[in-house]
């Protein structure tokens, strides 16, 4: 690891100066991925802007339809939530299922979607739940937010307050994992929404997307046999030494149909 | 037997420490005026060194010293050797590059070590190593072991032409061709024994302390024989004289082979520390257990069964090219061939056995002993191809292997590969495997699965190994330097009160428990008395360390020698001080008795009584204290029947081991809670090699599975609970009835777990790791 300074601001406004003013500088949230990539020295920020001692990042409120996780919710925390268990199950199932106890005591909800890895599993919610990504600045409709891989919408020096999730009617998340990672080799979010089905994926491209083929066969019929003939584009798919383009799109439709028969 | 005697499962000692975190692992210890070193490893998998510039980086901060191969060269420090012989086909021993512990002129894989840096600190030394500049000119790289002696192939060491570095046939070829031409049938297989990193927990780690007042070097390291470590860094390495080399193996956490070997950091450590004149600290992190720790397996292999007409097995042939990577690591050359050929006879009674071994070089990690080392590979391939020839004969799978097996009143048995198997009753662990895994109701099993889309299969493993490694004789004729017996000293305090010095090393196994037992089961001192001292040059008495499932019946048989002498000279003590002829004195559970009175005397007044020895017989030596050496006669032949079965999803090939069942046969049990971890870790083992471990270098030889993101280890949720049973049988040539447990599982897992696929996807076969992609594949092309 390089050196750099550390601070450990008090508030989100805080946070925002001093990371408009440093030279390089680099938020930390839970630390999942920038800590092993700076300990690996392929990473040399001047200054690491821990976020951990600002209280108003924190905690999870469900008012009316709405789940707000504060950015710096560990996924341990919003596994265990009773008010997220009830609300959107499938929420707390895959912030359950998000690598080991250790990455989940740690890793945060704002961490893993500013990062964007392709192979994230909270994009996929993101998207297909219609969430809104509220930041120092702005709000940011779920689906815009992800632009490419590691790439999102925010700005250099802005800051992931909470997300808020509407409630579905239901949801399923399907995760086929990585067993050495256990990052998504595909993920497949389904949810059924009063404004129609949505569905997302993640792992299998360059960056989590929803997935409007799949939404128009859901439309008619929310089945899984309704995804019988589904393909995915074999040419878009992610190949690596864990699973080759093929075997990926055919996750995606195992995958989505399962998610599919678990939202009944 | 006594309650923390021979065959008690208590409960561990060691685990005090290690629970409460007082375990004392080598990077735990530290020194004053320490420096920190960092290895500058080649990014390359092959390239020619140009020039290396160190003269930025030795004036960078903190920077103690910048060390390369040329300075090794000057002070004559000698390269890493490899110390078995195999002797290729064409008479010549096998071909045996140049390794040394710091590259001189040229890079052979990525990770090889090129530079020591040595700053005040660990991030100085890291900074600095980021200036030494290296000028490479990159050459290809051979990096697949089925290719690597192919035409065309860039070559790697000038002393082995096509990357070969031997040849090695074995068995009486024209016998065996003959069999062939007259088969009934015959079935055939190829496979792949996947690479595997060892990846114990603790990564390597040395500290190099050198005294100039004494002219002293110690060196604390991951060691798995601190004495073997000595003696080959001073007789070959010249890294010091023996007796001005103290090696510390303080406790060490998992080796499983990979800390048995002289590796290059622990030597350049050793001799930088004299250079510098300061104590030199390296702790490997987990990329460099990687990139440098020696791997296991790889092998590419072609195994031929000749049948007759009832599925008996006529002869067998086999052709394998094992890659030992880029250099031969200390004991590389034995795994592919003594340790690997000469266990292709199996459980069975096959007369011929032909096999040709061809050893090659790559661009790849040194490749060396692994946990089973060769045993692994052979019962692999054996047992796959013991199921392909049940198939092709319509035969059950336990039936064939029942038909062939060594019949129990056939012991000793003389395998046509050199072993004699000294004792084994087979069909005793396949029926009581059968019945524990409940074969008669798999059919049900099967049914009620494919109700819920599941395709369930089961799978035999019928394994023999060789432990007990080894009897001296036997491996100086295999071209072995080394003998293999096992020392051991028992040594009473004046107190009464026990130390037991063993030449094994304990990095897991639970020795200090085990070993305890025994001299409590023998000598009758309470087990809390007795301590036993491991891994240190400077404590214990020359011993040979721990692998090949030898320490308790090697290592615990020279223990049990020494109390034998213990026993013996305490009756001549305790006669004189009961005024009684040394023939009537008994001895049981820690007394001495006088035959038919109630005249007794306590093993611990003995001791006290030989050192006191105011009333004492003449001619008899004062203190307590006894030394023996144990040199075994034969290997011990561990075997067992392991049955797992499976579930395959057939939309994702995903498999999940639904039950396993291991009925082995180590002899005589000390202790059956730590046989059974052993069963356990070693069955995970194999679950891991079989599912999921695979590590992979990509065609430039850059290792693309270089991290737990990329390599997948075993955890938890991918075992089952396991059926445990022992059928043992009596080894008439070990003293304690014991044969060894260690590797079993890791030999007995990876064919149960692959036939039970195969048999549940009806594949032919399924190659290792059997990841989904690969059994949805699979099973693709099966429908």
């Amino acid at each position: 690891m390089y050196s750099f300074s550390y601070h450990r601001p008090a508030s989100v406004a805080e946070a925002a100066n001093l990371i408009a003013n440093a030279a390089d500088g680099k938020l930390v949230a839970g630390g999942q991925t920038l800590l092993p990539t700076m300990k690996h020295r392929l990473a040399s920020p001047s200054d690491v802007i821990d976020l951990g001692a600002i209280a108003e990042l924190g905690g999870i409120v469900v008012n009316g339809n709405i789940v707000t996780i504060g950015a710096m919710t560990p996924h341990a925390e919003v596994a265990a939530s009773g008010e997220v268990q009830e609300a959107i199950p499938a929420l707390a199932a895959l912030a359950g299922n998000i690598g080991d106890p250790a990455v989940r005591n740690r890793g945060t909800i704002g961490g893993s979607i500013a990062n964007n890895d392709p192979a994230a599993d909270y994009p996929a919610a993101v998207i297909a739940l219609g969430a809104t990504v509220r930041t120092n600045r702005r709000e940011i409709a779920g689906g815009d937010f992800f632009t490419g891989m590691f790439e999102t919408a925010l700005e250099e020096d802005e800051i992931i307050v909470a997300v808020d999730f509407p409630r579905p009617e239901a949801a399923a998340y399907m995760k086929f994992e990585n067993p050495a990672s256990r990052y998504a080799i595909v993920g497949v979010f389904i949810a059924r929404t009063a404004g129609g089905a949505r569905a997302a994926v993640t792992g299998a491209t360059d960056c989590a997307h929803r997935a409007y083929r799949m939404e128009e066969a859901l439309a008619k019929d929310f089945s899984p046999a309704a995804l019988a003939d589904f393909q995915a584009p074999v040419d878009r798919m992610n190949a690596d030494i864990h699973a080759s383009a093929e075997y990926r799109a055919h996750l995606v439709r195992v995958m989505a149909q399962r998610a599919v028969a678990a939202c009944a | 037997m006594r309650e923390q005697g021979i065959g008690a499962s208590v409960r561990r000692k060691e685990d005090q420490r290690f629970l409460l975190g007082k375990g004392r692992y080598t990077d735990d210890i530290n020194v004053a005026g320490q420096t920190h070193a960092y290895f500058l490893r080649s990014p390359h998998a092959h390239a020619v060194i140009e020039g290396i510039d160190t003269s930025a980086a030795a004036a960078a901060p903190g920077v103690v010293a910048v060390l390369t191969g040329d300075d090794l060269a000057a002070d004559g420090i000698g390269p890493l050797i490899c110390g078995v012989t195999v002797t290729s086909d064409d008479g010549e021993p096998h071909r045996a590059p140049a390794h040394p512990a710091l590259a001189q002129g040229k890079v052979n894989h990525v990770g090889d070590h090129v530079a020591i840096v040595i700053a005040e600190t660990l991030t100085q030394a890291q900074d600095a190593a980021e200036l030494v500049d290296v000028k490479y000119r990159p050459l290809p790289a051979v990096s697949s072991t089925g290719d690597a002696a192919g035409e065309g192939q860039q070559q790697i060491h000038d002393v082995a032409p096509n990357n070969v570095c031997f040849n090695w046939p074995f068995g009486d070829k024209a016998a065996n061709d003959e069999a062939f031409a007259s088969a009934h049938k015959i079935s055939s297989i190829e496979l792949t024994n996947n690479r595997m990193v060892t990846n114990p927990m603790e990564p390597r780690a040395a500290l190099g302390e050198y005294n100039s007042g004494t002219e002293e070097i110690t060196l604390h390291m991951t060691t798995q024989n601190p004495h073997v470590h000595r003696l080959v860094l001073a007789a070959f390495n010249q890294l010091a004289p023996e007796h001005k080399l103290r090696v510390v193996g303080p406790d060490v956490g998992g080796g499983f082979g990979a800390k048995i070997f002289v590796y290059a950091e622990e030597l350049v450590v050793g001799w930088a520390c004299r250079k510098i004149n300061r104590p030199v600290k390296w702790t490997g992190d987990r990329s460099e257990a990687f990139m440098a720790d020696a791997h296991g397996r790889d092998h590419v292999s072609r195994a031929e069964m000749a049948l007759d007409e009832n599925g008996g097995f006529l002869a067998m042939r086999v052709h394998t090219t094992a890659n030992l990577g880029a250099y031969l690591s200390t004991f590389s050359t034995m795994v592919p061939s003594y340790l690997y050929a000469f266990l292709l006879a199996g459980q069975y009674a096959t007369p011929l056995i032909y096999s040709e071994v061809k050893a090659v070089f790559t661009n790849t990690a040194p490749v060396d002993a692994s946990r089973g080392a060769g045993r692994p590979e052979a019962t692999y391939l054996l047992e796959r191809l013991v199921d392909v020839c049940a198939a092709d004969m319509g035969l059950d799978p336990a039936e064939i292997r029942r038909r062939n097996f060594i019949p129990k009143d056939a012991f000793p048995y003389q395998t046509p590969v050199v072993q004699c198997y000294d004792s084994g009753d087979y069909e005793a662990a396949l029926d009581q495997a059968m019945e524990l895994a409940d074969y008669a109701g798999f059919a049900a099993r099967a049914e009620e699965a494919r109700s819920r889309g599941k395709l369930r299969g089961i799978g035999f493993s019928s394994y023999v190994e060789a432990c007990g490694i080894a009897p001296s004789a036997a491996v100086g004729q295999l071209g072995g330097g080394v003998g293999l017996w096992e020392s051991a000293q028992v040594r009473f305090n004046p107190t009464g009160n026990v130390q037991v010095f063993t030449g094994t090393h304990s990095h897991g196994q639970g020795h200090e428990t085990t070993f305890a037992q025994l001299v409590c089961d023998q000598l009758g001192v309470p087990f809390e008395n007795i301590e036993v001292i491991h891994g240190d040059t400077a404590r214990t008495q020359f011993g040979m360390g721990t692998y090949g499932s030898r320490s308790l019946a090697v290592g615990g048989v020279a223990i049990a020698k020494a109390c034998d002498k213990l026993i013996a000279k305490g009756r001549k003590i305790a006669a004189h001080a009961m005024e009684a002829a040394e023939g009537d004195i008994e001895f049981a559970d820690g007394n001495y008795t006088v035959a038919g009175t109630d005249k007794s005397m306590n093993i611990a007044e003995v001791a006290f009584t030989a050192y006191v020895p105011h009333n004492y017989p003449e001619g008899v030596e004062p203190g307590f204290d006894e030394n023996a050496f144990f040199d075994p006669m034969n290997f011990s032949f561990p075997a067992g029947t392991h049955i797992c079965e499976v579930e395959v999803d057939p939309d994702t090939g995903e498999v999940e081991i639904a039950d396993y069942t291991a009925v082995d046969d180590f002899g005589r049990l000390v202790n059956p809670m730590i046989v059974e971890g052993q069963v356990h870790g070693g069955i995970v083992h194999g679950i891991g090699q079989a599912l999921l471990e695979g590590c992979r270098y990509d065609s430039d030889g850059q290792l693309v599975t270089a991290s737990f993101m990329d390599y997948a280890m075993p955890r938890a949720d991918n075992a089952p609970d396991f059926r445990i049973g022992y059928a043992p049988t009596d080894p008439p040539h070990n003293p304690l009835g014991v044969k060894g447990c260690g590797e079993a599982g890791a030999i007995g897992a990876p064919p149960a777990v692959i036939n039970a696929i195969a048999n549940a996807i009806g594949a032919r076969h399924v190659e290792m790791p059997a990841t989904p992609e690969t059994v949805w594949r699979a099973c693709q092309s099966a429908a």
